[in-house]
């Protein structure tokens, strides 16, 4: 048994062929296999998961961008996908997922209703997730195609890419704050007013 | 729509409750029949024991506000009888300024339980005998009101930031636990006939 080296053959030594060894800059080293390896957290909600599953079938094969494994565990994820709207009921529940991620995380809102609310600006659904957890790409779309989301994959490999350990933000959780919001309220008010097709109405009517 | 269209139920049905049927309508083919709320526990009842009516399977429970602020909210009961193919639909206006409140059908039809908790949680109509009455589809914290009734605004009472705060303090887990949702804690609970197709299988029952 085992593996026996032909007789007169010396064999390839790789040394004599690279080097093994290189430089370089550890913020880089760790970007890069970082930015290459994410894990996503899917949180399909609604029709946009669907396209977020064509892209991680074999036709768009989110496997090419460092994506084979889905982690159904959000300890063991390192980018949220909420792809779908949220509604409020189902706020604590990704503000949880969220908070059981562990460090370097990052989190990509697909699709206009986990982005603005969409068409949804009804008394049961969250105006963009942004108000509940912190976002690093938005994908627009009604849902967006798989291209979309791999183009917002991209976009956030790029922004990884880019990080610092210098930056002393970079890690920082942003938990819910002591008045129960993870944003202030008058921002939340503000991002969440009616706009472009949404329906024209006062409160009272 | 001729009179040949309406569901003979309704003759039967005047025969049986005189004056508590207070009129009846053929609306797109489906027949609906009007009685007083104190009364439609009794006839639906009735509806679903006598051998001539047999509506065994209750379809839906529902309600309706209408646009125009005097008319009453309606209760709608969608009857099917699985042995005759036929449906029947009774309705029941509730008087805005007074109680809303019904008579529940859980102990006639044990579909009932949910499709009730929908119209309490949506229109805040109470079904008296209900064993369970609670909201099902918005959390049982939920205070801005009644989503369906036509003086609930699009957005909610309540402004985002509100929404947001209330939504984010509620721990969906104190209310729907695991305890809840196991069916062996809940083993004992269950009726006899319930514990012996669990016990034994029903596989080896059904012909």
């Amino acid at each position: 048994m085992g593996l026996t080296q032909p007789e007169g053959e010396a064999g390839t030594e790789v040394s004599s062929m690279s080097p093994n060894w290189v430089t370089t800059r550890l913020d880089a080293l760790a970007n890069w296999s970082r930015a290459n390896s994410l894990w996503p957290m899917p949180f399909g909600t609604a029709c946009c998961a669907i396209e977020f599953m064509a892209t991680a079938a074999s036709r768009y094969d989110l496997a090419r961008f460092g994506m084979e494994r889905m982690s159904f565990s959000p300890r063991q994820a390192d980018v949220l996908i909420c792809a779908g709207r949220l509604p409020f009921k189902l706020a604590p529940v990704i503000r949880k997922v969220w908070d059981q991620m562990m460090q370097p995380k990052w989190a990509i809102s697909m699709g206009a209703c986990a982005s603005s609310g969409g068409i949804f600006d009804t008394y049961t659904m969250v105006q963009g997730i942004d108000t509940i957890i912190p976002v690093d790409v938005y994908v627009p779309g009604c849902p967006p195609r798989p291209e979309g989301l791999i183009y917002g994959i991209q976009l956030l490999q790029k922004k990884i890419k880019g990080e610092s350990f210098l930056d002393p933000d970079l890690r920082q959780e942003h938990m819910v704050g002591p008045e129960g919001l993870f944003l202030p309220a008058r921002k939340i008010d503000e991002v969440s007013e009616p706009f472009g097709n949404s329906v024209h109405q006062t409160r009272s009517a | 729509m001729g009179e040949a269209t309406v569901s003979p139920s309704v003759a039967a049905l005047r025969t049986r409750f005189g004056g508590a049927i207070l009129r009846h309508q053929v609306s797109c083919g489906d027949t609906i029949v009007y009685v007083p709320a104190a009364r439609a526990h009794e006839i639906l009842a009735w509806l679903k024991d006598d051998p001539g009516q047999r509506f065994n399977y209750l379809t839906d429970i529902t309600a309706v506000e209408y646009r125009d602020a005097e008319r009453p909210l309606e209760v709608v009961w969608q009857l099917r009888s699985l042995a005759r193919k036929a449906d029947l639909r009774l309705k029941v206006e509730l008087d805005k300024t007074a109680p809303l409140v019904v008579d529940s059908v859980f102990d006639l039809w044990k579909g009932a339980d949910w499709l009730e908790r929908e119209v309490f949680d949506m229109f805040g109509i109470s079904f008296t005998g209900h064993p369970d009455l609670r909201r099902i589809l918005m959390w049982e914290t939920y205070a801005e009101g009644f989503p369906l009734r036509k003086d609930f605004p699009l957005r909610g009472h309540f402004s985002r930031a509100e929404q947001t705060r209330q939504a984010l303090a509620a721990n969906p887990e104190a209310h729907y636990s695991l305890e809840e949702l196991s069916i062996a804690a809940a083993y004992d609970e269950l009726p006899a006939d319930m514990k012996d197709r669990l016990a034994h299988g029903e596989r080896g029952r059904v012909k």
